[in-house]
């Protein structure tokens, strides 16, 4: 069966881009998550037509089709489900077009994050968001899971970013959605399809809104000897009408991990380190910094350090940006966890999540988003130990929970895949869950296009979608 | 427990077999996208409900009635030193506008009106009560209903409630007219709030720090302070920013256009688009699925609504 439908996938593409090795198909079988599936055969098309050839061949074949970037998810978005075709973008790495006037870039969905970064660099232009996986995420990825990052505080998340996409439709037809003209016809369909992690088709070609470097910018450093009066921090800066363009968080474990490996002169017995940047123009940068740094010491800032100039500022992001390989330092395994609280409840549902690692008596580490209440606590283990697995989910499913009954929602930016897919219930009734299975249904009436993930079964009145088999955690 | 107000306009709006109805705000947009005025008018008005629920003004967040007029939300946001990237049309209401989806002369700085929706209450064809979205300033759970609503003219659900992302309120904020080339100003300054251009005058929106606008201002040689900007005439095309340059002499008549972002504002209609055959049967995939039997506002239709 796989046989026919690798030639069928070699003649329509080529030989050498249509794999069915094992250890390769063991790759493709899994993201950044703990989860892994199986994968039918992997494919690496060129350009949006070959997609569409690979998308009708999967069809054809009755197989579903999973499309996969750098595969740094970390909710097994891109994890295969039901023997699919996986079809990687990651030789469509190509940036078509850059319009510094109009700023607005082409992009092949496979184009890394921060390649496009680099090479806007030159026209005084960047793509505002910038995920910790930056160095090794696709845009088209950022697509799927509507990416966040650090500087999507001020300047909002990828949906904000994408003006047009070339996608191929599940029934493997091709269109544009959107448009490089502010008032397309119809309905946003292309707001719809960012976030819809690869269940509504896959881009082929990305429009992406270029944004001006700030002409000034200003990084600050502030530490605290208690978690509270960080978050309490966070809150007052918000709640002063100040939008940073960026408010991250970082607790005393994490801090000292990531000064060991970046030697960015963070404090390391500062209980939390707040980092925030205030850009723009450079009188209200100026009265943000004032601003910030009052807010601080009312709530016990020890210091407010300003970076000095541009390598020190690139500094203090080196040990935010690193953070996670750092981790490796103090435990052999971490499950990175996301969800988003209303900015007031971060104080009190961090305590939370303190008390939750210690019930279940695993470690943990706080570095987040804090400026638009998006945590991601860490929780550290050993794989190795037994059992250990059980405990990891459970205190992680607490967390949600806590954070949902604190008004706040299940992912700010890893998305929902497979990891979260049961936990929508607790979000949504069954009236929110078939809406979204309706709009899922218009796009891919069979279900072909990343099947199982995002909606839990039984979304839409009498689905019978089945329980993923050939998944494990 | 006593119902809600957004109880009582689902059961205004009543269950699927309950005939054709329509949301009505302000009137004020209220041809947008009428393909059939018959069909239209067999829809019974019904209104969503108004007030201001809670102002989070420490969460930068606003939860609101959609019969809102966009005035008394914006009021309310002052007393807290915040605005919301809605505009304030004479009339409108804040469903009103999320129905149509046209952003505001304050886009090229603020964003476009769907960014500042995160989350909706509506409701059904079936006459049910459904939430999209969330109320926190981040989310990605689940497919974005919410996008889908903005624009969709009250075709696909009714609007009841939402949460808004607010905004600081400029400390400053300048109006500055005169001659000079908008296309030079949209790059020299940073992040102007807008920028308007008749073809002979460029009018400017500087907002932010005093300072910040007094010297941005001072760069824009030529301009000279306004009390506001250009009275709009009543049609909207959307072209790409850069095809704004030819405007002058197209032969359509006067123009008002909003440089930077493409919206152009014109004394006749814009000529009507092709929707690509895919596209089109997206829509109508959609609405068969959240409206299987028409009733939600009959004769209005989004892919004729932003010609």
């Amino acid at each position: 069966m796989t046989d026919a439908l690798a030639a069928d996938l070699a003649a329509a593409l080529a030989p050498d881009r249509v794999r069915t090795g094992g250890v390769e198909l063991g790759l493709y079988g899994r993201d950044a998550s703990v989860l892994a599936g199986e994968a039918a055969v992997a494919c690496f098309p060129l350009d949006g037509d070959e997609v569409a050839a690979a998308v009708r061949v999967a069809r054809r074949h009755g197989r579903p089709f999973v499309a996969r970037g750098s595969g740094t998810g970390l909710a097994g978005g891109a994890v295969p489900v039901g023997d699919p075709v996986v079809i990687v973008t990651t030789k469509m790495n190509r940036i078509l077009e850059v319009d510094p006037v109009e700023r607005v870039a082409w992009v092949q969905p496979g184009v890394i994050n921060l390649d496009l970064t680099r090479a806007l660099a030159p026209h005084g232009l960047h793509f505002a968001p910038d995920p910790s996986s930056q160095q090794a995420c696709t845009i088209g990825g950022n697509v799927a899971n509507n990416s966040g990052g650090p500087h999507c505080l001020a300047y909002g998340v990828t949906s904000a970013h994408i003006l047009a996409l070339e996608v191929v439709l599940p029934d493997g037809t091709t269109t544009t959605l959107g448009g490089l003209d502010p008032e397309p016809a119809g309905l946003d369909l292309r707001g719809v399809f960012v976030g819809s992690e690869g269940t509504l088709g896959i881009a082929t070609r990305i429009a992406v809104r270029l944004m001006p470097n700030p002409p000034a910018v200003a990084t600050l450093l502030l530490d605290f000897t208690t978690v509270a009066d960080a978050a309490e921090t966070v809150s007052g800066i918000i709640a002063g009408g100040l939008l940073p363009a960026a408010l991250e968080m970082m607790d005393q474990r994490i801090t000292e991990a990531a000064e060991a490996f970046a030697h960015a002169g963070y404090p390391t017995d500062a209980a939390a380190v707040l980092l925030v940047e205030l850009d723009g123009l450079p009188a209200g940068v100026a009265a943000a910094v004032e601003r910030v740094g009052e807010v601080g010491r009312a709530h016990g800032a020890r210091d407010v350090r300003v970076a000095a100039d541009d390598a020190e500022r690139a500094l203090l992001w080196k040990g935010r940006k690193s953070a996670f390989g750092a981790v490796a330092r103090v435990a052999p395994n971490y499950y990175l966890h996301d969800t988003v609280v209303p900015r007031t409840r971060l104080c009190e549902v961090l305590a939370e999540v303190y008390v939750i690692a210690e019930r279940h008596d695993l470690g943990v580490m706080n570095v987040f988003h804090a400026g638009d209440g998006n945590l991601h606590p860490l929780l550290l283990f050993d794989a190795r130990e037994p059992g250990i697995m059980d405990r990891v989910h459970a205190a992680g499913e607490d967390i949600v929970r806590v954070s949902i009954e604190a008004g706040g929602v299940l992912s700010g930016e890893h998305g929902i895949g497979l990891e979260k897919r049961d936990l929508m219930p607790l979000l949504f009734g069954p009236d929110d869950l078939d809406a979204q299975a309706r709009l899922r249904e218009a796009f891919d009436p069979d279900g072909v296009a990343n099947p199982t993930k995002v909606l839990p079964a039984g979304s839409r009145c009498g689905d019978l979608q089945a329980v993923p088999e050939g998944v494990w955690v | 427990m006593t119902p809600g107000p957004i109880d009582r306009f689902a059961a205004d709006v009543g269950p699927a077999p309950a005939g054709p109805v329509v949301a009505v705000g302000g009137r004020t947009q209220w041809d947008v996208g009428v393909a059939d005025p018959e069909a239209a008018a067999t829809a019974r008005p019904v209104a969503a409900p108004a007030g201001v629920v809670a102002v989070e003004a420490a969460d930068m967040t606003v939860r609101v009635g959609a019969g809102t007029p966009v005035s008394d939300l914006d009021a309310a946001l002052a007393e807290v030193g915040q605005t919301v990237a809605v505009p304030d049309w004479p009339g409108a209401t804040v469903g009103g506008v999320l129905a149509v989806g046209h952003s505001g002369l304050r886009r090229l700085g603020w964003g476009p009106v769907r960014d500042t929706v995160l989350e909706v209450r509506y409701v059904s064809a079936e006459g049910t009560v459904v939430k999209a979205g969330g109320p926190t300033v981040k989310n990605v759970s689940g497919f974005d209903l919410c996008r889908l609503l903005v624009g969709s003219l009250g075709t696909l659900g009714l609007v009841a409630e939402v949460v808004l992302r607010t905004r600081p309120r400029p400390a400053a904020s300048q109006w500055l007219a005169g001659e000079a080339d908008p296309f030079a100003l949209l790059h020299s300054l940073y992040r102007p709030a807008s920028l308007l251009w008749d073809g002979t005058t460029t009018w400017v929106l500087l907002e932010g720090h005093p300072a910040d606008v007094e010297a941005q201002a001072a760069t824009c040689a030529g301009l000279a302070p306004v009390a506001s900007p250009p009275d709009l005439p009543p049609h909207r095309w959307s072209l790409r920013p850069s095809a704004l340059a030819t405007l002058p002499g197209d032969g359509h008549g006067p123009f008002v256009a909003e440089v930077g972002v493409g919206v152009v504002h014109r004394d006749v209609a814009a000529p009507a688009r092709e929707v690509d055959p895919p596209v089109a049967a997206l829509h109508a995939r959609i609405k068969a699925l959240f409206d299987p039997t028409g009733r939600l506002a009959p004769g209005r239709d989004p892919q004729a609504a932003r010609a």
